[in-house]
């Protein structure tokens, strides 16, 4: 009798508990779905205003980038395509890179090995970017000014490079996990067919794990187009329409910082440009996510 | 005699000369003597755990995958040691092929799952000799009528049974002289299991095949010779018996087989 009642009771306790903590979690939930629907909500109304006075059109195919200037000229061009040279330097030192790390570390290293590089390469993730900056800056330019005499102090050539290697641990980890997850009877199938070390992980390891493979890339290519402080930094602040990574150029990043540090008035067409090109950057980060979504959904294997 | 004709005159396609295998300090098999006749079906037999799959495995150096594992002892395949120093595990496993447990076809086309072994080989083989070679493989493993009209489908689109002959084609593209088999059929239900044993026959014509089956009836009425083996008291396996497969089965000479075979431990 007494037993039963106490059961009732713990029962009944352990019920509400895990309501509340169902409750408190879901409340979590929302807080972030909200936060995230508010800031495009913001950055959406103020783009709206800011393209009720400069035409898309002239945004889209202009090809200078003036408006602190007294002629002033909102083209995107400028600001978007140093974005696509730093990032793509980015991508040309990070993706090798990061890819021969996760061959080396799922493939070839032994466990110990592999216990020692991870947290290394981790390491690299956890450097603050301002000190990537200087080091482009400081370090980088200098050095590959010996080899390019005309380089410029600013230019997109150190800060992509730099920017590559920030990005290897993150190319490297997230294709790691994805060969590491490829089933070992793949491998003992490919090493019964008479392969190499090297061609089960080229052949079958790699192939196999494609998707996250292409994820890893696509989430560095989306870190390199969003990264601000070393482009900020090194990569210069002169907005112009270039491939050259030896000049200065200045990112859509650069931009958000040098007029959010300046003094520009509230309300104004220069303020409500932050805003234009805030919701650009979001967007092209916004499809790469979905496209890297979408890879991944598209060539996923299921194995059971 | 040259020693060609030596070769040409042994009836075995392999040899295990006093075979120990251990993994780390554990002996998992012992002292095995065992020779594979050519053009035959061996089925090793025995209850889990004896080392079936070791000694199977040991046969063309899988186990030297497994980072802990020794091989002690010969292992000959055309009078050599296929153990010798210097001999290259990935040569071995190019005339030794093998079919797993679990089907476990890449996750590619059908097409280049059965050529990736003669690509890796380096075969130079034209876009028609390797449609013939994919062709003739497909229809080797019994898979070609059902397959080919989508051989760009992945592999993993086919049900098991045909995965498992897939599995076989891929083996048999590389035209090994032995094929060594892991329990091929105990993912597979009864018509994919039949459709297997009826190949296994056929291609007996011209390889030496090797299989691992937990199935009595499987052994009896698919293979020439049988061997059972055991774990003994310190849980290292044993060859205790080995014959013509209805010897083993009719007329078992030790006591330990007659036992497993009738059902009665294992
Ligand atoms: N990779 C390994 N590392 C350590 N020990 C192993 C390994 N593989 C097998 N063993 C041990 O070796 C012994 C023989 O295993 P094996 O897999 O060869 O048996 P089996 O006869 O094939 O069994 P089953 O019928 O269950 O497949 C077992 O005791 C097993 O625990
Ligand atoms: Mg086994």
């Amino acid at each position: 009798m007494a037993v039963t009642d106490l059961q009732k009771q713990s029962s009944f306790l352990r019920n509400t508990r895990e309501k509340l903590i169902q409750i408190a979690l879901l409340l979590a939930a929302t807080v972030s779905i909200l936060t995230t629907i508010g800031i495009v909500f913001s950055l959406l109304s103020e783009t709206i205003a800011f393209f009720s006075e400069v035409s898309i059109i002239e945004f889209l195919t202009e090809t200078e980038w003036t408006p602190l200037f007294s002629i002033k000229k909102y083209g995107i061009w400028p600001l978007l395509s140093a974005t696509l040279l730093t990032s793509a330097i980015a991508l040309l030192v990070a993706v090798p890179l990061g890819l021969v790390a996760a061959i080396f570390l799922s493939e070839f290293a032994s466990d110990n090995v592999r216990r020692t590089i991870k947290p290394l390469l981790e390491i690299l993730a956890g450097i603050p970017t301002v000190v990537y900056g200087y080091f482009a800056l400081t370090t980088v330019t200098p050095f590959l000014k010996n080899f390019i005499p005309t380089l410029s102090i600013f230019n997109s050539l150190s800060a992509g490079i730099v920017m590559g290697v920030m990005l290897i641990p993150y190319v490297a980890s997230l294709s790691e996990d994805s060969l590491s997850a490829v089933p070992n009877s793949l491998r003992e199938a490919a090493y019964g067919l008479g392969s190499t070390r090297f061609e089960v992980a080229t052949r079958v390891v790699a192939p196999a794990a494609i998707s996250g493979i292409v994820a890893s890339i696509v989430l560095a290519f989306s870190r390199a187009v969003g990264e601000t402080m070393i482009v900020a930094i090194a990569a210069g602040q002169n907005p112009r329409f270039t491939f050259d990574p030896t000049v200065p150029v200045m990112t859509m990043t650069s931009y958000i910082v040098q007029v959010s540090l300046g003094d520009t008035p509230y309300g104004s067409l220069s303020y409500y440009t932050l805003y234009a090109v805030g919701f650009t950057l979001f967007l092209f980060t916004f499809i790469l996510n979905i496209f890297s979504y979408w890879m991944v959904r598209k060539f996923r294997e299921v194995y059971d | 005699m040259t020693v060609h004709d030596l070769e040409q005159n042994n009836p075995n396609a392999l040899e295990a000369r006093n075979m120990s295998v251990y993994y780390g300090s554990f002996r998992a098999v012992k002292n095995v003597n065992l020779a594979i006749e050519k053009n035959r079906i061996t089925a090793l037999i025995g209850p889990s755990g004896c080392g079936k799959s070791t000694v199977l495995r040991s046969f063309n150096r899988m186990n030297d995958l497994v980072p802990s594992a020794r091989v002690e002892g010969e292992v000959l395949f055309h009078g050599e040691n296929i153990y010798a120093p210097g001999v290259d595990p990935v040569n071995v496993r190019r005339r030794i092929g093998m079919v797993f447990q679990k089907p476990n076809p890449f996750p590619k086309s059908i097409y280049e799952n059965v050529a990736y072994g003669p690509r890796v080989n380096g075969w130079r083989l034209s876009k028609r000799e390797m449609d013939e070679l994919v062709e003739r493989s497909l229809r080797g493993a019994a898979l070609w009528d059902e397959v080919k009209d989508k051989l760009n489908q992945n592999g993993l689109s086919l049900s098991g049974g045909q995965q498992q002959r897939l599995c076989i084609a891929r083996a048999l593209a590389i035209e090994p002289e032995v094929i060594l088999m892991d329990e091929p059929c105990s993912a597979l239900d009864p018509i994919s299991t039949l459709k297997i044993e009826e190949l296994m026959f056929e291609l007996r014509r011209n390889y030496t095949i090797v299989i691992v089956t937990h199935n009595m009836q499987q052994a009896s009425r698919a293979s020439d010779y049988t061997a059972f083996f055991l774990m003994d008291s310190d849980r290292a396996g044993q060859l205790i018996e080995y014959g013509p497969t209805a010897q083993i089965f009719q007329n078992p000479k030790d006591e330990r087989t007659e036992q497993y075979i009738s059902g009665r431990f294992g």
